[in-house]
């Protein structure tokens, strides 16, 4: 047998050393990817991070396929887009990629953020992780509120009308501000030209920047974990944490699985189930926008009715708009409103437990009520959900000091 | 660096004023880009007032039309419909129109300078929906004791048919009533309001 021939190996290393010497390459991977311990515990809810990433990357570049086709003229909008869905090849397939990423985008980040409540990933030492990841969330939500109007149809038209109307309700401003935005003293070509920049170059480029700060200030403290144990407070004599396991290559196979799994699901709902009986793609944006006549029942898509539902639950414009915007905003509170000594739901009382429960029975009930035609029953129960969602982050701030807890482990548990 | 015989004072009322000076700039570098968002000189121009033939409207029936942008309703009223307008007074917020936005000339019971025709802004006053008319006297189901009026699809809002809105409902104020005139008989026109009046 002849010997091994590792002249390739050489080449590729002296390649390596020449760009490692100019560029910190392999430093830089080291790093973030096989130096970097990361506890040994994770479970499913840790695929959602990386599975965020990616369908960002898929929305990037599938909007800049979308870019290619489409006009961003009111006159001439609606029929770009029927025009990519009929008379581009693939065109079809680029735009519901996009349509459907939308709404995955919502979930993976929904499930990324209840995440963080089972485990009390905001909790110290990461409450800018959490205050970038909001800020992200609320860009995306401009994002998508944004991309929704592009298609021209009936609800992006009514829906543009209603999200910047909510501007108006501000007293003394509101008026020349809703005026502002609109760049017309109604919804027209201007609102729909500037929409377009900002949903294909201003927010996308914001969020990538935050989405690094993300990134950035995780990993300064590492990830939290279910057990919400630090595993760098406890470390062997080469300064490695004893729970934890290099990034590369476990996490990377780890979500490369994840990863195929969700394509997997993505895949069928993009072929077989695009619009999603009206909930991504809502059966009067088929219509073109019409200033005359507002559809017969509108509303949001999904990933807002929550929101939406507190919203029509207060039947007084200035409040219900402060009570909307204070359902978002207080979020960002989280870190400091769960004083409880244990992080993980795994070590806290059962009082988390249904404190948790309500508040996502109130979401998912909210999100429900926001899409529904809005009986008087439904707006009584809608206000009973508003103020159980409220109630959670004020029953948390009192309870959880004192709040039971079970003996917090020193190590990881499997 | 050196920083012996550095006089700090001074040094930091070099980096004060700098930034101030800065920010002031970056300030007014910023006004062009703000004001680039308001409606340009041409949104500005389409601003005409718009003649309306009403020969042709029947009792009951409402027209449509467009007048710098937002959708203007026209509605021949019944000497019924004019007659049920009162009977409601009392689940409405603002009955007589104090806090409401119309010219001076059509602040009265029906909201109008001729009673037959209500001329109005059909932008609901929450959110800028179009509310549906549903002039049909009796039980609703938003509205157990309906008199025939407006109902805004979108958050549910209520007005009778002079544009009033009811208690309890999101909308803050009656629906607007834009300046219009009479030219003659048969015809309206919107956006010019009727000799002598303000």
């Amino acid at each position: 047998m002849a010997k091994p021939d590792n002249t390739s190996e050489k080449s590729s290393n002296a390649l390596l050393a020449w760009f490692d010497a100019r560029l910190p390459v392999t430093a830089f991977w080291n790093n973030v990817m096989t130096g970097y311990y990361a506890p040994k515990n994770f479970n499913f809810w840790y695929y959602l991070g990386s599975l965020a990433l990616m369908v960002l990357v898929m929305q990037i570049l599938s909007g800049i396929f979308l870019t290619m086709h489409y006009k961003p003229d009111a006159e001439m909008a609606f029929a770009s887009v029927e025009y990519i869905m009929r008379d581009v090849e693939w065109g079809w397939f680029i735009r519901y990629l996009h349509s459907t990423g939308a709404s995955f985008f919502f979930i993976v980040v929904y499930l990324h953020m209840f995440r963080a409540l089972l485990y009390g990933s905001h909790r110290a030492p990461r409450e800018l992780v959490w205050i970038f990841g909001m800020l992200i969330y609320l860009a995306l939500m401009a994002e998508a509120f944004m991309g929704y109007v592009l298609p021209w149809g009936q609800m992006s038209y009514w829906g543009a009308q209603v999200i910047i109307n909510l501007f108006g309700a501000i007293p003394a401003i509101g008026e020349p501000l809703t005026e502002w935005i609109r760049g017309d003293f109604f919804i027209s070509d201007a609102t729909l030209n500037r929409f377009f920049a900002l949903h294909v170059i201003a927010l996308p480029l914001a969020i990538l920047g935050l989405v690094m700060m993300h990134l950035v200030a995780l990993r300064e403290n590492g990830s939290n974990n279910p057990d919400g144990i630090e595993i760098k407070a406890n470390k062997d004599e080469n300064g490695i944490p004893v729970d934890g396991i290099p990034f590369h290559p476990y996490y990377t196979v780890k979500d490369i699985f994840g990863a195929g799994f969700f394509l997997m699901i993505f895949a069928f709902v993009i072929f077989f189930w695009p619009e999603a009986g009206g909930l991504f793609l809502e059966h009067d944006n088929f219509i073109p926008a019409n200033p005359l006549v507002t559809p017969e029942h509108i509303k949001p898509v999904w990933y807002f009715t929550p929101y939406y539902a507190i919203l029509k639950a207060v039947p007084d414009k200035l409040m219900g708009v402060i009570l909307m915007g204070v359902s978002v905003a207080i979020l960002f509170f989280l870190p400091w409103l769960d004083r409880s000594p244990a992080k993980s739901i795994r070590y806290k009382g059962t009082w988390y437990k249904i404190l948790l429960g309500l508040f996502t029975i109130a979401f998912v009930r909210l999100g429900m009520l926001g899409m529904a035609e809005g009986t008087p029953a439904q707006t009584i129960e809608m206000r009973i959900w508003t103020f159980v969602y409220f109630a959670f982050f004020i029953l948390m701030y009192f309870i959880s000091p004192g709040g039971k807890t079970k003996p917090v482990p020193e190590r990881l548990t499997h | 660096m050196p920083t012996d015989g550095v006089n700090k004072k001074r040094r930091r009322f070099l980096v004060a004023t700098t930034s101030v000076v800065g920010a002031v700039g970056a300030g007014f570098t910023a006004v062009p880009f703000i004001k680039s968002w308001k409606p340009s000189a041409k949104a500005k121009a389409v601003g005409a007032p718009v003649q309306v033939p009403i020969d042709a409207l029947e009792p009951g029936q409402i027209l449509k039309v467009q007048w710098r942008g937002q959708t203007i309703g026209i509605l021949r009223r019944s000497e019924e419909t004019l007659g049920l307008l009162s009977a409601v007074d009392a689940d409405l917020r603002d009955p007589e129109s104090q806090e409401s936005d119309q010219p001076a000339y059509a602040q009265n019971e029906g909201r109008a300078l001729r009673e037959e025709y209500l001329v109005v802004n059909m932008h609901c006053t929450h959110l800028g929906c179009i509310p549906q008319m549903i002039p049909e006297v009796g039980a609703q189901p938003f509205e157990e004791n309906w008199k025939g009026g407006f109902y805004c699809p979108c958050h549910k809002s209520k007005f009778d048919l002079a544009g009033r809105v009811y208690k309890g409902v999101p909308a803050p104020a009656n629906l607007k009533i834009p300046p219009y005139s009479f030219l003659d008989d048969s015809t309206l026109i919107i956006g010019v309001n009727p000799e002598g009046a303000v």
